[in-house]
């Protein structure tokens, strides 16, 4: 049976000083095998201290963001064969995130961005007795931005995030656009005002990270440059 | 070792167990009037929810003309008369309003060309008593889910609602027939912290992770059910579990029944549409119960596809790429990860896949948890309330139709959170706390962490959901669960012997994988023994041996209790025939 060998960057908090890498043999018992199996045959067959974080296995929780071979992706949808490189994969936590264990970082820096940037609508006007209306083209705009899922991959691949600790990231800003962008919301003006800080849009420096990275395949760096658009019409 | 046996106690007003769409619906609710906290094993936005596709059914007549009538009548013919018709009026007259808040709080439905909700049709759900078929599912194109529970924790963000995210119950805690809250354990840090409630609400989610082909994620393990019972409380109708007919052959990953709604249908090998035969007036829109067994006899007549004649094709790319890229985009990206296939080209592999728990911990339609009275009529446990697939309302009764679980999630979701925060102001002070409460909870993690037996539990937890699936699946015999019961007590006393690898405190995945592989021990005896006495077949419990509804003997309830040696002991309650105000539907020949 071909064998996989995945580097994992082991962390235990309470044991090790410093992270340092642990190599396992993964079998490839079937084809369309994927990352997140591996990960699974490793704890239930060899090694039961590896910790990761997995829950839908198909892709839209966001749980399983990880770095392998250098990017940043989820392990659930993520074929072995895909991204093997002379039969191994090296397999690290998020980049430039806390750890907390092995694969397992903390994200609460991540997510407490995302809770400043006001990510609900907000609507000024009472709602009406039946739905707000919403026209085809108006919903449209939405797509590609209310599908985040969260995971994190886009902001901890984003230079300006790992350099700038006020920085909001990529994500949050995906979520600011996607309410600015919504025909029935107001908050327009409370949230590029927290956008022209400096932690803002004008941090980005268009490095295109982001969209490499993102599992969904949106466009964190297109909602920036509309968000960067909105900011400065709203100047004149 | 590292984990220390400190508890830290919190005093909330309201605990929701569960950030799915049914606790955080509850959670905004409770949350505007008491002090709520919300405990959830995983970040709320990573709930199961996050997966559902294809819609929520209201009767908003956006399409054609609706009613929650309507959407009664099928909801009682789809549950094959065992739903409680009083839970059943309630929940289709609650829809349109739950449906219309949501569209309020921002979730980003799909749009008809005059601006109003996008819906689609689903299987079962009809217009005029079962005479057309009715567009009655709102959706976010396929992602309905994810837009349904993003859009309640943003609302929850707003309203201030606390979280206690990568919390794990351990133990829910009674004290003299009363909750009084539940045992948890800080998954990130490590630590016991008990959460001292007036009133505490399980939205835990289903169980269908206990079959290898499921479509439900890995945290789906029927825990809310198993803290039931171990706390001494009856679970109901857990034999009812829903297999979907259309599950990607190898994965189980869920294609939604939208792509049906949408115009798909289904082939066997011959190249013909055999649900044409199945149910000629409904065709492959009818119940999933119906289409499942459609298939899996296809399946047993060998008219299966491929070399192994093992599956069933799903056709639909004659809609056009367009259209399954505006409606179904979610599907697409599914098919080509999960089966290599593009379903704008050709057709998608499929199988029957575990799905849905119809069973749960039994509630009024009030969302209350209830137990059978000491004579007769049964009686509310003060302080428990249940939402969502971890209870049974029962509104889907032996099948439920798509679309009908968000709805519960939003209507017994709010309910629960208006009922608890009522009765938190209504009582002013907290119910005591039992001596020593959380024992029993804190000492399982001890003895699973400490008590080092040398049986792994990947390799258990695999068998397991093997055997449920071998001999628990869509067709069931005396025979087969007679030896699943034999099977499940060999798992239960190696069960004993599980060492947990971890013995740290931060982030130990295998101390969760322990209990929850303990969790599903509790459910499967349940489903084995409740399936096991049935003898008849309704719904999505369908007896080889017994082929017939019998509704001289089977139409009632099932409760399921777990006695001291693991066994679970039977018991059974009638069926709410009553509905508020409209007139009963009576009991009939179930067609499609
Ligand atoms: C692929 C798929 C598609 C679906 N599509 C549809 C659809 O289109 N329409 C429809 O109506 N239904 C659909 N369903 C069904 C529906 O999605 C689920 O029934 C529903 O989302 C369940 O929601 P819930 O709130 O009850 O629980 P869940 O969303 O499962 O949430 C459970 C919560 O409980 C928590 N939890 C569980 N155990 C513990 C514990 N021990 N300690 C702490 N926290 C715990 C979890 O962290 C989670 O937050 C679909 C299901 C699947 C699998
Ligand atoms: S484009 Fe902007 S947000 Fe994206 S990685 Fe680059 S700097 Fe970061
Ligand atoms: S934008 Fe993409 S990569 Fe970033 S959090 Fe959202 S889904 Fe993940
Ligand atoms: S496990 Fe949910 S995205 Fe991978």
């Amino acid at each position: 049976m071909e064998k996989i060998v995945f580097s994992i960057l082991r962390y235990d908090p309470e044991k090790d000083k410093k992270p340092h890498y642990q190599d396992f043999d993964v079998e490839i018992r079937r084809p369309g095998m994927m990352i997140l199996d591996g990960l699974n045959q490793i704890r239930w067959e060899q090694d039961g201290t590896l910790a990761y974080r997995r829950s839908c296995r198909e892709g839209v929780c966001g749980s399983d963001g990880v770095n392998v071979n250098g990017v940043n992706m989820l392990t659930c949808v993520t074929h072995i064969t895909e991204v093997v490189k002379k039969g191994r994969l090296v397999i690290q936590p998020l980049p430039s995130l806390p750890l907390v264990k092995d694969l397992v970082v903390d994200l609460d820096d991540f997510f407490n961005k995302y809770f400043t940037v006001k990510p609900y609508l907000i609507s000024k006007t009472p709602p009406p007795h039946r739905e707000r209306l919403q026209s085809p083209a108006q919903r449209k705009k939405l797509d590609g931005l209310y599908e985040c899922i969260l995971c994190a991959c886009c902001s901890s691949s984003c230079p300006s995030y790992w350099a700038n600790p006020e920085y909001l990231g990529p994500s949050a800003m995906l979520n600011v656009a996607r309410f600015v962008e919504d025909s029935r919301d107001d908050g327009a003006d409370e949230r590029l005002d927290m956008l022209e800080d400096r932690i803002g849009v004008w941090r980005c420096h268009t490095i295109l990270n982001c969209v490499e990275a993102c599992p969904k395949s949106l466009n964190p760096t297109q909602a920036i440059a509309t968000l960067k658009k909105l900011l400065v019409q709203r100047r004149f | 070792m590292a984990i220390k046996s400190d508890i830290i106690v919190h005093r909330v007003d309201a605990l929701v167990a569960g950030a799915g769409g049914a606790g955080l619906r509850a959670a905004l609710e409770a949350g505007k009037q008491v002090d709520t906290a919300v405990i959830t094993q995983v970040f709320p936005t990573r709930s199961h929810t996050v997966s559902a596709q294809g819609g929520i059914g209201a009767s908003l007549g956006n399409v054609e003309q609706d009613s929650w009538h309507y959407h009664m009548f099928d909801t009682v013919k789809g549950s094959d008369w065992l739903g409680d018709q009083d839970a059943i009026e309630f929940m289709c007259r609650e829809a349109p309003s739950v449906v219309i808040e949501l569209e309020h709080m921002g979730l980003p439905f799909s749009r008809m060309d005059d601006g109003r909700i996008y819906q689609r049709a689903f299987g079962g759900h009809t217009s005029k008593y079962g005479t057309a078929a009715v567009h009655r599912s709102c959706a976010a194109a396929d992602r309905t889910g994810h837009a349904m529970l993003h859009t309640l924790f943003e609302e929850c963000l707003r309203c201030g609602v606390k979280f206690y995210n990568e919390y794990y119950m351990l133990q829910l805690i009674t004290n003299q027939g009363h909750v009084c809250g539940a045992l948890c354990w800080d998954m990130i840090k490590g630590g016991f912290h008990l959460f001292h409630a007036k009133a505490t609400l399980f939205a835990t989610g289903g169980y269908a992770r206990v079959f290898t082909t499921t479509s439900n994620a890995h945290i789906c393990s029927g825990d809310g059910a198993s803290l039931a019972l171990r706390a001494g409380l009856a679970v109901q109708d857990m034999e009812f579990l829903q297999f979907h007919p259309t599950g990607i052959l190898g994965a189980g990953n869920l294609i939604t029944e939208g792509v049906r709604g949408e115009g798909g249908f289904l082939l066997n090998a011959l190249g013909q549409r055999f649900m044409e035969t199945c149910a000629p007036h409904e065709k492959d829109l009818a119940c999933r119960d119906v289409v499942s067994r459609g298939i899996a006899e296809e399946l047993r007549g060998g008219r299966g596809c491929g070399p192994k004649k093992d599956h069933v094709l799903l056709q639909i790319h004659h809609i056009g790429a367009e259209t399954i890229m505006e409606r179904l985009p979610g599907i697409w990206e599914l098919t080509k990860v999960f089966a290599g296939v593009d379903c704008t080209k050709e057709p998608i592999p499929v199988v029957p896949t575990a799905h849905y728990s119809m069973g749960g911990i039994p509630t009024n339609r009030r969302a209350e948890v209830v137990v059978p009275g000491a004579d007769g009529p049964e009686t509310v446990v003060p302080g428990f309330y249940a939402a969502g697939e971890a209870a049974c309302a029962s509104v889907h009764g032996a099948n439920r139709l798509g679309t009908n679980s968000l709805l519960d999630l939003m209507v017994f979701g709010r309910e629960g959170g208006r009922r608890m925060a009522q009765y938190a102001q209504q009582n002013e002070t907290w119910p005591d706390l039992p001596e020593n409460a959380g024992k029993q909870g804190l000492a399982e993690v001890e003895r699973l962490v400490n008590g080092g037996g040398g049986v792994r539990l990947g390799p258990l937890m695999e068998q397991l959901r093997d055997d449920m699936e071998r001999h628990c699946g869509v067709f069931r015999t005396a025979d087969d669960l007679e030896q699943l019961r034999g099977k499940l007590a060999a798992h239960r006393a190696a069960y004993a012997k599980v060492g947990v690898a971890d013995k740290g405190a931060a982030y130990n995945l295998d101390l969760i994988e322990a209990l929850e592989l303990g969790h599903m021990l509790d459910v499967c005896q349940a489903i084995c023994q409740g399936a096991l006495a049935r003898q008849e077949s309704r719904g999505g419990h369908y007896r080889d041996d017994y082929p017939q509804r019998d509704d001289a003997n089977w139409h009632k309830h099932t409760l399921a209790l777990l006695e001291p040696d693991g066994q679970a002991r039977l018991e059974y309650k009638p069926v709410r025939m009553q509905p508020l105000s409209v007139p009963t539907i009576d009991l009939a020949e179930r067609k499609y």
